[in-house]
């Protein structure tokens, strides 16, 4: 038996490949890391009001901007760019080497929790400087903020991988993946009020991980006094929690199983 | 043991037979040529021995495993094969070492990167990115991510399409060098005189079926095929076909007292005989 290079230890060289071969892309990468905080500015400036006693709609967007940023930069990116991928021949040949498909996934994993880490320092900072931001102050609030990041970025991870099996080509992915991204997006209260939505449109959105990963955000950037405003009148931590995790897997399971390496 | 065993292969697509009953047998060091025209069957007959396709019937051994083999097991077998593709276009935002070296580090015994550098001729552009190589270049590239691993069994699979004669010239050169190594070679290409000048054997697929296994000079019965002379008679010119080449000459020679004037004694070519071969089994 040869000794080949551990699954763990290939993923960690592919995840090093994958940040750099992104950063080379100038372009994709100053509009993928600073979207949100374009998106916070352009909010920011329309919607000046306040929603709830000290509340500003910025400190409300702040965090739906961090959980839609999971979902454009996990599940939406992989979603496009690995049917790309496929359509040059860059999967098929990694698919005739010893590299295992795990190695493949812990790779994007990397990828999107840096450029992740990245984003949420540019809208923090951003969102200081410019636009009135308050920072929570307490170690809970932050170790919840871990959590969901963490396990926000794989679970978008997963299912971007596992979605990618649908798009039939790499030229027709972003029609296909980009319209659900945006919808979701309308549905799980990342642009509106959750609570001022439709209620089939709440109970739909609740099906999906970015309602919860939103009201996960909203629960450390919000004041605990804007838990009773919430559809539940809690934050439901414990349920969120749950949810991210059953995606996470779901996610895994089909990329496991059905991860497409060659076009046909 | 052969490094490629196969007996009585099958693949079909819904009603498509592309693969009908394909045997071959393959031993270490040999380089192999597998030849036939596009929707013979040889595409899918590779791509099943490279663990690429499911197949319907047949037993297959390449290095002692099944191309089907998952998991572990197939790690292990993949460290010990290469397989350069038809055009792959991915990585272009990396430079060449960099993607080489990335490659080498799936593999437990990787070449020396220098080395493979030079062999495929890419040391002068180690630092430029994949985006900006020529098309012959790239496929350079593409061999020498094929060969990182030391492999002991190498596909190619239309190595040189779109080469001009001297890149084609260089890469074989690269594929003799291959030879000398002990490297096991099965190529696929459409260029009769690459398999001439590489093969040791070709085998001529049509229609699902290998129709022969042999070597170059002996396909399709060319050593023995009888050889045609012409000349110029005044103002015609002449053709004999014959077994006995040398006699016609010399006897030519002592009619025209010396020189004969346009002499030549034409052989058929592999490609007259390959495309013989594939004319005259279709159904």
């Amino acid at each position: 038996m040869n000794k080949i290079p551990s699954a763990l230890n290939l993923g960690i060289r592919r995840g090093g490949l994958e940040i750099r071969q992104f950063a080379r892309q100038r372009e994709s990468v100053v509009f993928t890391l600073l979207f949100p905080v374009i998106l916070l500015a352009i909010f920011g400036s329309v919607f000046k009001d306040t929603i709830a006693p000290g509340v500003t709609f910025s400190q409300y967007f702040v965090a739906g901007m961090i959980a839609s940023g999971l979902v454009n930069t996990g599940f939406q990116a992989l979603a496009i760019t690995i049917p790309m991928e496929r359509d040059v021949g860059g999967l098929k040949r990694l698919r005739g080497t010893p590299m295992p498909a795990s190695s493949y996934f812990i790779g994007k994993a990397i990828l999107i929790a840096v450029s992740m880490i990245i984003q949420i320092a540019l809208l923090f900072g951003f969102g200081l400087l410019f636009f009135g931001i308050e920072m929570p102050t307490e170690l809970s609030k932050w170790l919840t903020f871990t959590w969901l990041v963490l396990l926000g970025s794989a679970c978008s991870t997963a299912l971007g991988i596992a979605f990618s099996i649908v798009p039939k080509s790499g030229r027709g992915a972003s029609a296909v993946v980009s319209p659900i991204v945006i919808i979701l997006q309308f549905f799980s209260g990342v642009f509106f009020v959750f609570t001022q939505l439709p209620t089939w449109m709440q109970q739909l959105a609740a099906i999906f991980p970015l309602k919860w990963l939103t009201q996960g955000m909203r629960s450390v950037f919000l004041p605990d006094s804007f838990a009773a405003q919430e559809v539940a009148k809690s934050w439901e931590t414990g349920r969120t929690f749950q949810i991210l995790v059953l995606w996470l897997v779901i996610g895994i399971f089909f990329s496991v199983r059905k991860f497409k390496w060659d076009r046909d | 043991m052969n490094v490629i065993e196969v007996k009585g292969l099958k693949k079909s697509y819904g009603q498509v037979h592309a693969v009908r009953g394909v045997d071959l047998s393959i031993p270490a060091g040999e380089i192999f040529a597998l030849l036939g025209p596009n929707g013979a069957g040889k595409t899918t007959t590779v791509e099943i021995l490279e663990g690429f396709r499911s197949r319907d019937a047949g037993e297959i051994s390449i290095l002692g495993f099944d191309p089907q083999t998952q998991g572990y097991a197939a790690r292990q077998w993949r460290d010990r094969i290469g397989i350069v593709l038809q055009s792959a276009a991915d990585a272009g935002d990396l430079t060449v070492i960099e993607t080489v070296k990335h490659f080498s580090g799936y593999y437990s015994k990787p070449r020396n990167i220098d080395e493979v550098m030079s062999a495929v001729g890419l040391e002068d552009k180690s630092g430029a990115l994949i985006r900006n190589l020529s098309g012959g270049q790239r496929r350079r590239l593409d061999v020498a991510l094929g060969i990182i691993g030391s492999p002991e069994l190498l596909f190619l699979d239309e190595p040189t399409t779109g080469f001009d004669p001297e890149a084609r010239r260089a890469f074989w050169a690269l594929i003799e060098q291959l030879r000398g190594t002990g490297t096991t070679i099965l190529l696929t290409t459409h260029y009769l005189d690459e398999a001439e000048a590489l093969a040791d054997r070709v085998a001529v697929i049509n229609n699902g079926l290998i129709v022969e296994v042999s070597t170059p000079a002996e396909l399709g019965g060319r050593a023995t095929a009888q050889a045609v002379v012409t000349w110029r008679d005044g103002s015609q010119i002449k053709t004999e076909a014959t077994d006995n080449p040398t006699a016609v000459v010399a006897r030519l020679s002592s009619h025209f007292g010396g020189e004969i004037p346009e002499l030549a004694v034409i052989r058929p070519s592999l490609e007259d005989i390959y495309l013989k071969m594939i004319g005259g089994v279709h159904e």
